[in-house]
């Protein structure tokens, strides 16, 4: 499904060049339940960009279905099948959530793309056609973003942080909808998080930590290493330079 | 109406929705002459004798009733100025349809200036709604200077909706207010403006009455090399609420400058200004795209639902 081989990416800071992927090798594959985890300012979110093409590795190769999309733009990956929910989602003056799911959708129909919106617990008839402005609520706008990726049905997607700003109670749900997408959509579903339960649920648990994968396999095999602890240490380093 | 060729006919839809004769008062300009008017029970429509113009006269207690006033223009080199006052009276509920269409295919210019007066009587409501709309393939250039000037007495309201989306080279919008107790007064303005042409917007409203209030919204987009311009100023002058926002967003070499005044002049005024200039946010750019748009197509996409 999704290869990354080597994949490099510096940003400049203050003149300063930092590298925040580091050579990292990755191979998804199709049908599977990924949770990329680790600490916060790991590269988690940069990765996922990476993917979805809104950013470019300097070094290093993406290939999709055998396909390098190295250099493919944002528009053709998604077209090819790729999607990313943002982290932050993305407010918009004068679009209507009716009209980003009927964009995502494609040819499916507006009632079909309206069940997403009630899977993730929000009323279709009060959402469909508010505005996705400053007006929504943090968590109406996070679960807004969840039923827009759902609608696209493609064979890659990747949740940055789908829980955070969710309610408890929606949280349950949100985990018995991700059950469900994986069973149905038969591609790859990567979820950025933090939350156990959420790594649970988890086919193959994916560690990414100072731009780096520095693990990779299932719950038992990595747990034990974020239970550890050694990211505080990481932390303190960091405030002596 | 009957007699109007295919272009007047077009710039009817474009500037009042019209395909017919519409319901109740309407009068139409149309080069210059009257091109047919209705005066209704409750709603008189007179020539004004000392200048070129309408009266409107709206008895008191009309209500759901409304009034269609389309201006066009289709002939090259016509310049006018037409004077419009409403006489509203109290309790009513009325809609006000104004608009101008110009087609200009010569090269001579075209301009029409509207100077629109509204009277509006106690506990009155009115909604007034104009569009502008230029086109043309001649080198005329298209010219609009709207003036709207609003008094509104007591518990009155009127709501001002306008559009100029098309076509016209240069436009300078005036708007005055003076604002009883307990009135209202809402303007929603949409400007889109390209090639080179410019557009002004000038606001100066008084609110004179206790719990009087206004809301002055624009929203623009100034493409290629076209400049806009927003001043408004708000002057409090009793306890009362003002806000103004300006919200435009820059394409290419496209210029927008806002220029807001708030006046307080008495110690419960509570004045707000809200201005953001920019161009269009990558991250919104972006999303629509990881949805499958191409960039021009998520360009397009934000700027219709921002003048939407
Ligand atoms: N454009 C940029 N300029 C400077 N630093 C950047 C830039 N983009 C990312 N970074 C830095 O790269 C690191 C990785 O960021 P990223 O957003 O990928 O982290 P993350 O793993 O998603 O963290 P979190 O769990 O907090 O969401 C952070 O230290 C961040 O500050
Ligand atoms: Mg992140």
């Amino acid at each position: 499904m999704l290869e990354l081989q080597n994949i490099s990416y510096t940003v400049t800071d203050d003149g300063k060049n930092k590298e925040i992927i580091r050579d990292v090798s990755l191979k998804l594959e199709d049908d599977k339940f990924y949770v990329i985890t680790g600490p916060n300012g790991g590269g988690k979110s940069t990765l996922a960009r990476l993917i979805s093409g809104i950013v470019k590795p300097d070094s290093g190769k993406i290939l999709f279905d055998g396909k390098d999309i190295t250099d493919m733009s944002i528009t053709d990956r998604a077209r090819n099948g790729i999607s990313f929910a943002f982290q932050q989602p993305v407010r918009f003056k004068g679009i209507t959530v009716k009209d980003l799911i009927t964009l995502a959708a494609g040819d499916m129909s507006t009632a079909d793309a309206c069940a997403y919106l009630s899977e993730v617990g929000l009323c279709a008839r009060d959402y469909i056609n508010r505005e996705v402005n400053a007006s929504l609520s943090g968590g109406e706008l996070k679960r807004i973003e969840i039923a827009v990726t759902m609608a696209r049905s493609s064979k890659l997607t990747v949740f940055d942080e789908p829980e955070a700003g969710i309610d408890l109670w929606s949280f349950n749900n949100l985990i018995k909808v991700f059950d469900r997408l994986h069973d149905k959509l038969h591609g790859c579903i990567v979820i950025i998080s933090h939350q156990e339960r959420i790594i649970n649920i988890a086919d193959e648990l994916i560690l990414i930590a100072g731009g780096r994968v520095t693990k990779t396999g299932s719950k038992e095999e990595v747990m034990p290493l974020i239970n550890s602890g050694n990211w505080a240490v990481d932390s303190c380093d960091k405030l002596n330079i | 109406m009957n007699n109007m060729d295919n272009i007047q006919k077009r710039l009817l839809e474009e500037v009042a929705d019209l395909h017919e004769i519409p319901e109740g008062a309407y009068n139409i300009r149309s080069n210059g002459e009257g091109a047919g008017r209705r005066s209704t029970e409750h709603i008189e429509i007179t020539t004004k004798t000392d200048k070129p113009g309408i009266d409107i006269h709206i008895k008191d207690n009309t209500v759901r009733e409304s009034v269609h006033i389309p201006v066009i223009i289709s002939q090259t080199g016509l310049t006018e100025s037409v004077y419009n006052d409403f006489f509203i009276g109290e309790n009513c509920d009325v809609t006000i349809i104004a608009g101008c269409g110009i087609h200009n295919c010569g090269t001579q210019k075209s301009e029409h200036d509207g100077i629109h007066t509204f009277l509006v009587g106690k506990n009155s409501r009115v909604r007034y709604v104009e569009k502008h709309y230029g086109e043309g393939d001649g080198r005329g250039e298209v010219v609009l200077n709207p003036q709207t000037i609003v008094h509104l007495a007591e518990n009155s309201y009127l709501e001002m909706d306008t559009v100029q989306i098309k076509g016209v080279d240069s436009t300078i919008r005036t708007t005055r207010g003076d604002v009883a107790d307990n009135a209202t007064l809402i303007v929603k303005e949409k400007i889109m403006t390209h090639g080179t042409q410019h557009a002004e917007t000038d606001f100066i409203v008084d609110l004179n009455g206790v719990n009087s209030g206004t809301h002055l919204v624009s929203r623009s987009v100034a493409k290629e090399n076209s400049t806009q311009m927003f001043r408004s100023n708000i002057r409090g002058n009793n306890a009362c609420n003002g806000h103004s926002e300006c919200d435009a967003i820059i394409m290419d070499n496209g210029k927008v400058a806002a220029v807001p005044e708030l006046e307080a002049n008495c110690v419960d005024a509570s004045l707000i200004h809200e201005a953001a200039i920019g161009k269009i946010a990558g991250e919104q750019l972006t999303k629509l795209m990881s949805l499958g748009l191409t960039e021009e197509e998520a360009v397009e996409m934000i700027v219709n639902g921002f003048l939407k």
